[in-house]
């Protein structure tokens, strides 16, 4: 009745052991919302290094891919913001880092780019700037643009609110961010979730990404404290 | 009233009914405070809202609702969450109205500086350079000088640039400050400041209108 019913339902360690030394590998989330924890926590566990890692965001000191970061597991990270993250632009500042860093819109479309099987974007965002990248610039209609490429990783690593067990994904509120524009650009999709429902709970109607694009599905515990209130960004009572 | 909340309250009287806004990190979150009417302005934040109400109350919070800046955030009725894509389709594709940012400097011809010092400062962009471009009106929220008394209103901008020929006001501590085809306008003074006080505080020229300035 439930076709596949159980084919893509990994633990963490199963789900993750393939992650080779010096892939390249899309997190999803913007701060903490929608960052895959579980998953990164099993990467720091397994000893996974000399990563290119792609975020939003550096995190913040001992959450998500800091933990990676900090432990040196990380070579080069490719986000929009780091300023949340003292250690990480330390590092960058000491040259241990690589960090490269593009506007945010830019980047997710970078990402959709590269899972849409598409060679890049023409954008008009920052053609002022002098950068280390220099740019391939194009006319089209009257208007410049500059070429910017495709990104995809070898991994992506994302968090839903949900699954049911063919893969279809929801996310929740500030949750989604960069996780579906992720799971759709790179070889093996790693979705860890709170909640995976049998096939056919999900309304097909409701659903934000189709489990086409998901490979692994890992069951979550939510309790840990970094899928908590940060009680530092939080009102004082 | 903290300098902060002055400029936070001066500036909520530039956003017209039934705007969407976007307020950057820094002063331009304290707007929320001062919205005339939360029902008639649909709050833009770039991590995924249209409709974001005032940050959580203590021991309200949602571990997956929080503003760009990463505090705990609310909704009004009305509202909707999409992903990043989808976020920034309506900043590049000319649906924010208004958008309030912080500055490092602001040239006299709109240059607006507030991403990178290099060596010193590197938070990387974030939405700020799509925000700052693609807004159909950019207000910059700052304080007039720097830490160590260096004008912010400059000249030309020393900083790598954010936008081009993007901001059309300057809010501060001390001014309102317009920017015309002319140069920039002094509109309105702090209580307690003089236009000499301002003109000594800006590297830019300023054109002072005849008369008595209004104050806020």
């Amino acid at each position: 009745m439930w076709p596949m019913s159980s084919s893509k339902i990994f633990s963490a360690a199963e789900a993750c052991r393939s992650i080779a030394d010096g892939a390249t590998v899309l997190v999803g989330g913007f701060g903490q919302p929608g960052t895959p924890n579980r998953l990164l926590r099993q990467l720091l566990a397994q000893g996974t290094k000399q990563l290119t890692l792609v975020k939003n965001d550096a995190s913040e000191p001992g959450l998500g891919i800091s933990i990676l970061i900090e432990a040196g597991r990380v070579a080069k990270l490719i986000a929009s913001h780091v300023g949340l993250n003292p250690l990480a632009v330390a590092l960058m500042h000491e040259g241990r880092l690589a960090i490269e860093v593009y506007p945010q819109g830019i980047l997710a479309e970078k990402i959709r780019a590269g899972g849409a099987g598409l060679g890049g974007i023409l954008t008009d965002i920052g053609l002022h700037l002098d950068t280390d990248r220099p740019a391939q610039l194009v006319e089209v209609a009257g208007a410049r643009y500059k070429i910017e490429p495709a990104l995809r990783g070898d991994v992506a690593l994302i968090h839903a609110a949900r699954a049911d067990t063919m893969g279809n994904l929801v996310f929740t509120k500030t949750a989604g961010n960069f996780n579906p524009a992720m799971a759709m650009a790179a070889d093996l999709v790693i979705v860890e979730t709170g909640e995976i429902v049998p096939a056919g709970a999900i309304d097909p109607d409701h659903v934000h990404l189709p489990g086409a694009f998901v490979d692994r599905l890992v069951l979550v515990e939510k309790s840990a404290a970094d899928y908590g209130v940060l009680k530092h960004h939080a009102l004082q009572a | 009233m903290h300098y902060k909340h002055r400029i936070a309250w001066r500036a909520a009287r530039e956003i017209k009914a039934g705007q969407i806004i976007n307020l950057g990190i820094g002063i331009p979150t304290l707007i929320m405070d001062y919205l005339p009417d939360r029902q008639q302005v649909f709050v833009h934040s770039e991590n995924g809202i249209w409709g974001m109400g005032p940050r959580a109350a203590a021991g309200r919070e949602d571990p997956d609702l929080i503003d760009a800046g990463a505090a705990y955030a609310t909704i009004v009725p009305g509202a909707a969450f999409f992903d990043t894509l989808t976020s920034f389709a309506i900043i590049r594709g000319g649906r924010i109205d208004l958008a309030f940012l912080g500055a490092l400097q602001v040239a006299q011809n709109g240059d607006l500086a507030n991403w990178i010092i290099p060596g010193q400062m590197t938070p990387g962009i974030g939405g700020g350079m799509e925000l700052a471009q693609k807004s159909r009106k950019v207000i910059v929220l700052t304080t007039h000088v720097t830490k160590t008394g260096a004008p912010k209103i400059v000249k030309s901008c020393s900083l790598p640039l954010t936008a081009p020929a993007c901001v059309a006001m300057i809010i501060t501590d001390r001014a309102v400050i317009e920017v015309t085809d002319a140069g920039l306008c002094l509109k309105e003074l702090a209580e307690g400041v003089s236009v000499a006080d301002v003109v000594a505080a800006t590297e830019a020229p300023l054109l002072v209108p005849e008369g008595e300035l209004p104050r806020f």
